[in-house]
């Protein structure tokens, strides 16, 4: 019999007063008895729609089932028949948008917490498993894969558990991508990227770190000198965007990407460590994304008085509704309809405020939101010592650069079809090089399909 | 890790290391740089390369003991291994069609302006090297810029090394004796190139200076480095380090070079009073 609640289980935290003073993780997890409470709130429905929403096509009902049922292993196992990363998809997935947004009980009442569920059983793995991985038999053939995050990962494990050798080379010293030096610590710990990067590691993939594409070794070396056959670009979008207004090389003002991998990557918040960084009394986070979030927390954790400045209003916020609610709750002040005209400094160089003009929203746009427009006249000063833009980031045009017939958009994505083939033969590509910024499991779903157009090109040469 | 083959102290405060890194070393060009950290616990600091053996596979550093990483990286000897070593990063020095050059180095730049110089040499342009330090004790690399370069001026604040002076006395006094260059390159502390640009921009010799920002991954991805050049934000570390030294606004550059001195001093202190404790 379904546990019939309208409600879902809670997902125990840290207490918001605590948690903005710590990088531990804010969302604690399942107990084994949330767990199957939750699990049975499925009715196993007949269209499943929920599998229709996942980019990766978890064969959820089923894997809940084992889960209702406390068979957590078996449950694993079920999930990992289509997700490499199921520890990290259970945390940072926007659900809601996804598996969850499609659920039928959600039609009357909450979804199932289908997220939750996934990282409970992959943290269940993950203590608990002692089960030898076996090397997958190799076929003999050797690909490329360029980035270390979560396309590149996804592509190298799909491959290697099909016999491929795979070589994942990546441009900054630990292996990761944007889950290392993007995401926070407190939303997706280091140890739980390392692990299932370990995970890797056992089924023969490797992994060479120092190694920037484009720069050291070329795509075109890599297929004539190295002898792999296929490539897989997986680079990410890592280009900081700038607003190109006064004072923006002022200094204490960041890139959102600098802020989070000085923290992040570097661990700048940690007593000791060799990275600096400045530790602002108050900060501007200009942008409404998730990564605005990330750096607003971080500046938070690291003491000082937050705002986020965002030239829409709360409801056009891009951000997960989670990320937006664990921030105010946090203490975060949001600033919206209001959009910086200028950063001040003051005669050492060091920013001593933001002059900023209020907006208010007019017609649709041609992404459909409102298109904000300044109020004449209403500009003022924000009192802040730290400015960190958080607006967006472009694909890095190195690879493209140095690899001969590439073609590339205007904007610099990648040009690939829906398997990820690019306009040069062998040459793959998915994840935020394709589309500019997105999520880490459409990246993900990127690297599955080109895993398996890779795999049909080279079966068949 | 990268082991580090050959180690030779050049002045009591630069070192040489010459690095076992065979695919940096098979793409390197003079201009461009690596970023190393030394530790596993390290922070990420850019140098630019002083040497390459593609056939040996190794790429030569040569720094300057100023902060607590190169402190550490100093306390390596030969043999023991860096933790990372990535590149090479950057651009390289352009030198295509340049037939007379005044290559201009200030203290540690000199290290840098030396492979650039060799290069040169190599390829029949006509070099004439001012080299600048402090005093006698601190000079670097005199006999090989001697070897590469037709007219060679060592100047000195204090005047124990060569003649006393700045090397934009050096300099002007080349142009005004007539010295026509198709190029001046620069490498040395901010202020000097600043000099150096603002002196060369009077008589109109065209004028690229190396730049040295603070920079985390190398590869344009933080942005830290970024530097206004003619007007618009340029990041050193994919579009320099050279830039159009007449361009950069250099007040701003040495404005961003100084916001982290105070964390830095304090780990430096940090980092030899560990050393000395560990000495007792």
């Amino acid at each position: 019999m379904p546990n019939m609640s309208l409600k879902r289980n809670e997902m125990p935290v840290q207490e918001p007063n605590i948690r903005n003073k710590n990088f531990d993780e804010v969302a604690l997890g399942y107990t084994a008895e949330q767990a199957i409470d939750e699990a049975q709130r499925c009715l196993n429905c007949k269209n499943k729609p929920c599998v229709g929403g996942c980019p990766v096509k978890i064969y959820i009902p089923a894997f809940i089932e084992k889960v209702a049922a406390g068979e957590f292993e078996e449950a694993y196992k079920i999930i990992s028949e289509s997700s490499s990363l199921p520890a990290v998809c259970g945390r940072v997935c926007p659900q809601e948008n996804q598996c969850e947004g499609k659920c039928v009980r959600g039609i009357k009442g909450e979804p199932v917490a289908i997220g939750r569920l996934e990282r409970f059983v992959a943290d269940y793995h993950n203590a608990n498993s002692i089960a030898e991985v076996e090397l997958p038999k190799q076929n003999g053939h050797k690909v490329a894969v360029i980035g270390s995050g979560p396309s590149g990962l996804t592509c190298a494990g799909d491959l290697a558990k099909k016999g491929y050798k795979v070589t994942v080379f990546e441009a900054l010293h630990t292996a990761g991508g944007v889950l290392v030096y993007g995401i926070p610590e407190f939303r997706l710990p280091k140890a739980i990227v390392e692990k299932e990067i370990e995970g890797l590691r056992k089924i023969g993939v490797d992994i060479e770190t120092n190694i920037v594409i484009g720069k050291t070794v070329s795509i075109d070396e890599l297929m004539t000198e190295f002898g792999f056959e296929a490539v897989f670009i997986g680079s990410g979008a890592g280009l900081p965007k700038f607003m190109s207004i006064p004072g923006e090389n002022l200094k204490c003002v960041y890139s959102a990407n600098e802020f989070l991998t000085r923290i992040n990557l570097m661990k700048a918040y940690r007593d000791g460590s060799s990275t600096p960084i400045q530790h602002a009394k108050k900060v501007a986070v200009v942008g409404g994304g998730n990564v605005a979030m990330d750096a607003a927390r971080c500046a938070k954790r690291l003491g000082a008085e937050v705002y986020i400045v965002y030239r829409r209003s709360m409801d056009e916020l891009p951000a997960r509704r989670e990320e937006v609610e664990h921030a105010e709750e946090e203490g975060i002040i949001f600033k919206t309809l209001c959009n910086p005209v200028e950063i001040l400094g003051d005669e050492g160089g060091c920013v001593r405020g933001m002059r900023c003009i209020e907006m208010e929203l007019g017609e649709p746009d041609a992404s459909g939101r409102r298109r904000p427009v300044e109020k004449a006249g209403s500009d003022f000063e924000l009192d802040v010592d730290c400015v960190i833009m958080a607006l967006g980031t472009s694909p890095n045009p190195l690879i493209k650069s140095t690899t001969s017939g590439l073609e590339t958009q205007k904007w610099g994505g990648i040009v690939a079809d829906e398997n990820g083939l690019t306009s040069r033969e062998g040459v793959y590509a998915g994840g935020d090089a394709v589309t500019g910024a997105a999520t880490v499991i459409l990246a993900m779903g990127a690297g599955k399909n080109a895993a398996s157009a890779i795999d049909e090109y080279l079966s068949n040469k | 890790m990268y082991k580090i083959v050959r180690k030779q102290v050049l002045n009591p405060t630069v070192t040489l290391m010459e690095i076992d890194a065979p695919m940096v070393a098979r793409k390197a060009e003079p201009g461009q740089f690596i970023i190393l950290r030394t530790d596993e616990n390290g922070e990420r600091i850019p140098l630019t390369i002083a040497d390459y053996d593609r056939v040996k596979g190794t790429v030569t550093i040569i720094f300057q003991i100023v902060g607590a990483t190169t402190e550490k990286l100093n306390r390596l000897g030969e043999g023991e291994c860096i933790h990372d070593f990535v590149g090479p990063l950057g651009q390289k020095t352009e030198t295509e069609g340049l037939r007379k050059v005044a290559v201009v180095g200030g203290g540690v730049g000199c290290a840098i302006a030396y492979p650039i110089a060799k290069k040169l040499f190599n390829m029949g342009c006509e070099v004439h090297t001012i080299a600048g330090f402090r005093s006698r004790d601190l000079v670097i690399l005199e006999d090989e810029f001697r070897a590469c370069s037709s007219k060679f001026v060592l100047m000195s604040d204090d005047g124990s090394a060569g003649e006393k002076g700045l090397v934009t006395d050096a300099l002007k006094k080349l142009i005004e004796s007539g010295e026509k260059y198709d190029e001046v390159i620069t490498i040395g502390p901010l202020i000097m190139m600043k000099f150096v640009c603002k002196l060369t921009k009077e008589y109109g010799v065209k004028t690229v200076a190396s730049m040295n920002p603070i920079m985390i991954d190398g590869t344009g991805m933080c942005g830290g480095c970024r530097l206004t050049v003619g007007g618009q934000t340029k990041f050193a570390c994919v579009d320099g380090p050279d830039f159009d030294g007449h361009e950069i606004d250099f007040d701003e550059a040495i404005s961003r070079s100084n916001i982290y001195k105070p964390f830095e001093r304090k780990a430096h202190e940090d980092t030899c009073n560990l050393f000395n404790m560990e000495v007792k």
